[in-house]
């Protein structure tokens, strides 16, 4: 593992992965992966498909057990289930989305609100159709008859109902055409603002490093590099083999 | 054998609302299959021995006899709060295990002063209804605690096997309980209506009313209300409805109370019409499973319409061919199965 800076982030960890390791059968699909997440940063995990970006999101929210130490605001998720991981304020909106296809746009934003129903969610509501218009507009739909897009910005909706202090993306802009991707980008951007904590999985590395604070390259594992986003994106090395040259 | 007769202006009204009486009932039971199988995943086969629990303990209760049903609860409510108390002290946490044991201690020993001092009462209907509920409902949530959840993240076979089982359990404590006599419990309501050429009893109406009601309360529970949206959630993507903190195992246990008050109440609403034996509950089951069937066990309202024409179509085939009625009501599900394998789209099991 190499490191383009040294710096240490000031800001306080939100989020600290130690040695974690992940594993599909005989197949390690993670191999001591360590992970720093400052409060209040966007932080970018790029790498090929298969380097374990998927892997690592979900080993975080507890969807895959793994070994390893994950701490959140300074305490240890070990044996904490993923249900209690939400109520804690983690969210996870996952590459394939996993709405809730037969139900309206408003039940899948009111159910993001489930962690937290005895508080008052309505008002939140509010947010997030004023983040995304178009939700307001398709509220009646049915989740499942969206566009790709809208798709995403249901998942992310229903992920901010649940208040996140820290949010996991993994792969927004899948599928997704580039100008959506870079709505999509933008709000995420925007979530900063609001106190949100975003560490963001992406294929789209260069679109990903521009609104990232610091990043990490994940290869066959391993963390292979890690540092500023802005450092990172100048790397030449990195920029041939993911950045397009 | 005229078949003519069933159309007869005298006849036809009385087999229709026979019909309709026990398809009502019927229909509940294709719903609580529907949605058991929809969030759990689980054929629940011991639903009809809900049915049985139901009626049966009324009949105890109206004896004036404390229903074997108490033991029952009080066992699984240890066996249970076990469970839990060990998942507890598993993650570190042997307070709360304690707590939990001690909280289901004074459970079941307030359900066991409460039945004790209340059953020899002889208590009116109501009471013993609201008694009989008190006793069969919660088997349903302690049932799902000791045998569903921990085969959680088992295949839809092995689940079935488990129903199988239990069905199997169930039916032998049932005989235990209550004995080889069949009961039948008085009805709710005495006398008749008449409209116009046709006389309905009363009993017949109220049951066709509550479960009507039952249905409406669903459907508001369903789609107006958070718990009800968020068992709808876990149907449709369990993984999604876990990453809103929705968890499978409250999930379940929501599902399976919610089965229990439906059977333990289907119970006590047919029978004052079924003589009631500790075995009735396969039969009874598997009809409103047919009705599940026709709905695909997705659709509640196909399910519920599927029921009640199993319900007429016995009440007909009993007048004209009673000693095929059963036959006639199961070969039913054939047509039923080619038209849904021809017409529905085949979806491989480990896309869920």
């Amino acid at each position: 593992m190499t490191a383009v800076s040294g710096a240490q982030p000031a800001a306080p960890l939100l989020l600290e992965v130690r040695n974690l390791h992940t594993r599909y059968g005989r197949v390690e699909a993670l191999d001591g992966v360590s992970v720093q997440v400052p409060a209040g940063h966007i932080v970018s995990v790029i790498g090929a498909n298969g380097a374990g970006k998927t892997t690592l999101m979900n080993s975080i929210m507890g969807v895959l057990p793994s070994s390893g130490e994950i701490f959140y605001q300074g305490q240890s998720l070990r044996g904490v289930p993923l249900e209690a991981r939400v109520a804690r304020g983690i969210s996870l909106v996952p590459e394939r989305r996993d709405l809730f296809a037969s139900m309206t746009v408003a039940d899948n934003l009111q159910l993001g609100a489930y962690s937290r129903r005895r508080e008052n969610w309505r008002a939140d509501l509010d947010d997030v159709y004023a983040r995304f218009p178009r939700l307001l507009e398709r509220r009646t739909q049915l989740a499942g008859t969206l566009s790709g897009g809208e798709q995403q910005m249901l998942a992310i909706g229903r992920a901010l109902m649940g208040k996140p202090r820290l949010l996991l993306l993994d792969e927004p802009s899948l599928g997704l055409a580039p100008l959506i991707v870079r709505d999509i980008l933008r709000i995420v951007q925007g979530l900063r603002g609001g106190g949100v904590t975003v560490l963001l999985v992406e294929q789209n590395a260069r679109a990903s490093l521009a609104i990232s604070d610091e990043a990490y390259v994940l290869e066959t594992g391993q963390v292979s590099l890690h540092g500023p986003a802005a450092e990172l994106a100048r790397n030449e090395a990195l920029g041939a083999s993911y950045l397009g040259g | 054998m005229d078949f003519l007769q069933l159309f007869d202006p005298t006849i036809f009204p009385v087999l229709a609302a026979d019909g309709l009486t026990n398809g009502a009932v019927y229909a509940l039971l294709a719903l609580a299959t529907v949605l058991v199988f929809a969030v759990t995943r689980v054929i629940f086969i011991p639903l009809g021995e809900f049915v049985v629990f139901g009626t049966l303990t009324l009949a105890s209760l109206q004896l004036g006899k404390v229903p074997g049903t108490l033991s029952l609860l009080l066992v699984l409510l240890g066996a249970a709060a076990l469970m839990e108390a060990l998942t507890w002290v598993r993650r570190g946490q042997a307070g709360r295990g304690l707590l939990t044991l001690g909280g289901a201690a004074l459970l079941g020993a307030a359900l066991w002063a409460l039945a004790g001092w209340a059953v020899p009462l002889k208590p009116p209907l109501w009471g013993q209804v609201i008694l009989t509920l008190l006793l069969v409902a919660p088997l349903g949530p302690l049932i799902y605690r000791t045998v569903y959840q921990p085969l959680q993240n088992a295949t839809v076979l092995v689940l079935l096997i488990a129903s199988v089982a239990l069905h199997l359990v169930l039916t032998g404590l049932a005989l235990v309980f209550f004995g080889p006599e069949g009961s039948r419990t008085p009805p709710f309501a005495a006398g008749n209506v008449t409209l116009g050429q046709v006389t309905l009893s009363w009993q017949s109406l109220l049951v066709i009313l509550v479960s009507a009601l039952l249905m409406l309360g669903l459907y508001f529970f369903f789609d107006r209300t958070m718990p009800g949206k968020a068992l709808r959630a876990t149907a449709v993507n369990r993984l999604g409805a876990r990453l809103v903190g929705i968890s499978p195992s409250s999930a379940g246990t929501l599902t399976f109370t919610l089965a229990a008050v439906i059977a333990g109440l289907g119970g006590m609403l047919i029978g004052p019409s079924v003589a009631m034996t500790y075995d009735s509950g396969f039969l009874i089951g598997l009809k409103g499973f047919i009705g599940a069937i026709i709905g695909g066990l997705v659709s509640y309202p196909l399910a519920a319409v599927g029921a009640v024409l199993v319900g007429l179509i016995e009440s007909f085939a009993s007048f004209s061919l009673s000693a095929w009625k059963e036959v006639i009501v199961f070969t039913l599900i054939l047509p039923v199965l080619l038209w849904r394998s021809l017409t529905t789209r085949h979806i491989p099991e480990d896309e869920e």
